[in-house]
């Protein structure tokens, strides 16, 4: 690469290595994404009082009540697991039928093909707070209210049309020769769709897979309109904090840190996903 | 690498349509019906045509509030997307540390938007939060909850520390399917640093871009909780964006029609930009296809 720093030295624009630049954003982006959060963990760790009435870099009294009283509760740790339940089914089925979806997009030419990709996405498009009744009414006459599924299949609306859009763009960027090598090689679509292709664009599939999670784990709207007892998600529950005594921010704070930690798990298995470019020509 | 006609791939966008028409039409024209009707509660419903519409274009609150949506908006994309790229250039490419990066960096994409509120409704107070005891120490005045100003820059600080890893992530994993050919092509020719950036990492990574300015467009567009939580649309009315004032309208006024109405135009709002963008982005594909 040490070509490429000749002409910027010669410019003077620069005389500091690209690589020890770019760890310096890195650092900065971090720090500046990590303090809130450290500010939501200390939080965590305080009682209500000392939250509202000192300022301090570390819990002065530190506690571990608030998680107590989430991981001793029922009705608070079942919240985690409903939401792991729903959002786990929402990102198996939107990645099932995006893959075969965002393939025909990519390849071919069919009647309303354009239109009907951009359609899917104004799904995305509707601000919500108008939209939740009617979605009670529809799910209630089909019985699925209040159930796991129920909040999957909602949640499609719009983590289907954000899968078939994003892996669209990644599998417009395998060249069609190797569809075309394949299939004069005799792989049948099925074989050649999970064997060579789907492997091909595991990048785009670990990022489509940890946003559907993302998106799906942190709506609220929806997953709160039709759930009641059974299937009721952490971010529902967690607006309890808010009493007639004010806002329980320990608590909330706790619930917070526990929400992150899912999708975190989550992100650290696709990472490798997302950092691997696919090697061209594999076929 | 002209696309082939084949109608049998409608085979394949099927089981996609069936999905999301089953959650999208119905609750949708249950809303149009809505828009057009008053209501008097217990299920009385009465027609009145276009009314709520022509009450709504007439609303100088609404149009402040779009005002503000559209100039939010636009600040967003305008700092999240270069920022994004940014970040993504700048991402160890291997390793350990890369692997360290992808997780810090998506730790705010998880956080439930009204605890995103929350934190940083205590992290910007003078009294008990970092970011505003800091100000206050270096002796600028700053308070979210009472001056304009500074509730603008909180929710932008905010949308930001919350949203930019999603672009990132998406320049990130558009940067890491760059075949290595194009870049040992690029040393060859002795390119700089700047021609590699824009003859080839900015169009391979103009699909992905795409999604990530729609995406961002779209949801900063229809923001709600954070600020909500955050400022609760105030002082005054600084920070009511479009979704906060049809939420206070449709709880407000017990009255489904109005609000139906209201969400509706701004779906056409979102809908007319989208589309303007995309169709801009899509001819500009196939200029270049066809060069």
């Amino acid at each position: 690469m040490s070509e490429n720093r000749l002409p910027n030295k010669k410019r003077g624009s620069t005389s500091m290595p690209r690589a020890r630049i770019g760890a310096l954003v890195m650092t900065l982006y971090l720090v500046f994404l990590l303090v809130p959060i450290y500010w939501l963990i200390i939080m965590s760790f305080k009682s209500n009082s000392e939250i509202l009435s000192a300022f301090t870099l570390f819990p002065d009294n530190f506690t571990l009540k608030n998680y107590s009283t989430i991981l001793t509760d029922p009705s608070w740790y079942m919240g985690y697991v409903n939401s792991f339940i729903y959002v786990s089914l929402n990102t198996v089925i939107s990645l099932l039928v995006a893959l075969p979806a965002a393939y025909a997009f990519s390849r071919y030419r069919f009647f309303g093909d354009n239109h009907l990709f951009f359609w899917l996405l104004t799904n995305r498009m509707a601000p919500p707070a108008v939209f939740a009744l009617p979605f009670f009414q529809l799910y209630s006459s089909v019985s699925l209210f209040d159930t796991h599924i129920a909040v999957a299949l909602a949640h499609c609306l719009f983590n289907v049309p954000l899968a078939v859009w994003i892996l669209e763009g990644f599998m417009r960027g395998v060249p069609r020769e190797i569809d075309e090598t394949a299939f004069i090689d005799g792989y049948g679509f099925t074989r050649f769709f999970t064997k060579i292709f789907i492997p091909m664009i595991a990048p785009g599939i670990g990022v489509t897979a940890f946003f559907c999670f993302m998106f799906s784990w942190v709506e609220l709207l929806l997953s709160r309109t039709l759930t009641s007892v059974d299937a009721k998600p952490i971010t529902a529950i967690m607006t309890r904090t808010v009493s007639a005594s004010g806002l329980d921010w320990g608590v909330l704070a706790a619930a917070g840190v526990l929400t992150i930690i899912p999708g975190a798990i989550v992100i650290y298995f696709v990472r490798n996903h997302i950092a691997k470019g696919f090697a061209l020509g594999r076929v | 690498m002209e696309k082939t006609v084949n109608q049998r791939a409608w085979l394949l966008v099927l089981p996609v349509l069936v999905l999301v028409a089953f959650s999208s039409i119905i609750p949708m024209m249950t809303v149009v019906n809505y828009s057009f009707q008053d209501s008097f509660g217990e299920n009385i419903f009465f027609w009145v045509g276009l009314e709520w519409y022509q009450e709504l274009l007439r609303s100088e609150r609404l149009w402040d509030a779009l005002g503000r949506q559209l100039l939010f908006s636009f600040i967003i994309l305008m700092i999240e997307i270069p920022l994004g790229i940014l970040v993504a250039l700048s991402m160890p490419k291997k390793g350990i540390s890369a692997s360290i990066c992808l997780v810090l960096m998506s730790l705010p994409l998880l956080i439930p938007y009204n605890v995103v509120g929350t934190i940083w409704q205590v992290f910007g107070r003078a009294d008990i939060g970092l970011l505003g005891r800091i100000l206050s120490d270096l002796g600028i005045s700053y308070n979210y909850s009472q001056n304009a100003f500074d509730a603008w820059v909180t929710v932008i600080i905010m949308d930001v520390w919350h949203w930019t890893s999603l672009v990132a992530l998406l320049a990130y994993a558009g940067l890491r399917s760059i075949p290595k050919p194009y870049y040992q092509a690029a040393m060859i020719d002795q390119a700089s640093r700047w021609s590699v950036f824009r003859y080839i990492e900015l169009p391979k990574m103009r699909g992905v871009l795409m999604i990530a300015i729609l995406l961002r467009f779209m949801d900063s567009f229809m923001i709600y909780t954070e600020p909500f939580v955050l400022t609760g649309g105030g002082p005054g009315n600084a920070t009511t964006f479009l979704s906060i004032d049809l939420v206070k309208m449709a709880l407000g006024q017990f009255d489904l029609g109005p609000a139906a109405a209201f969400s509706l135009m701004y779906f056409l709002v979102i809908l007319l930009i989208s589309y303007v963008f995309y169709t801009v982005m899509i001819t500009i594909d196939k200029d270049e296809a066809k060069q």
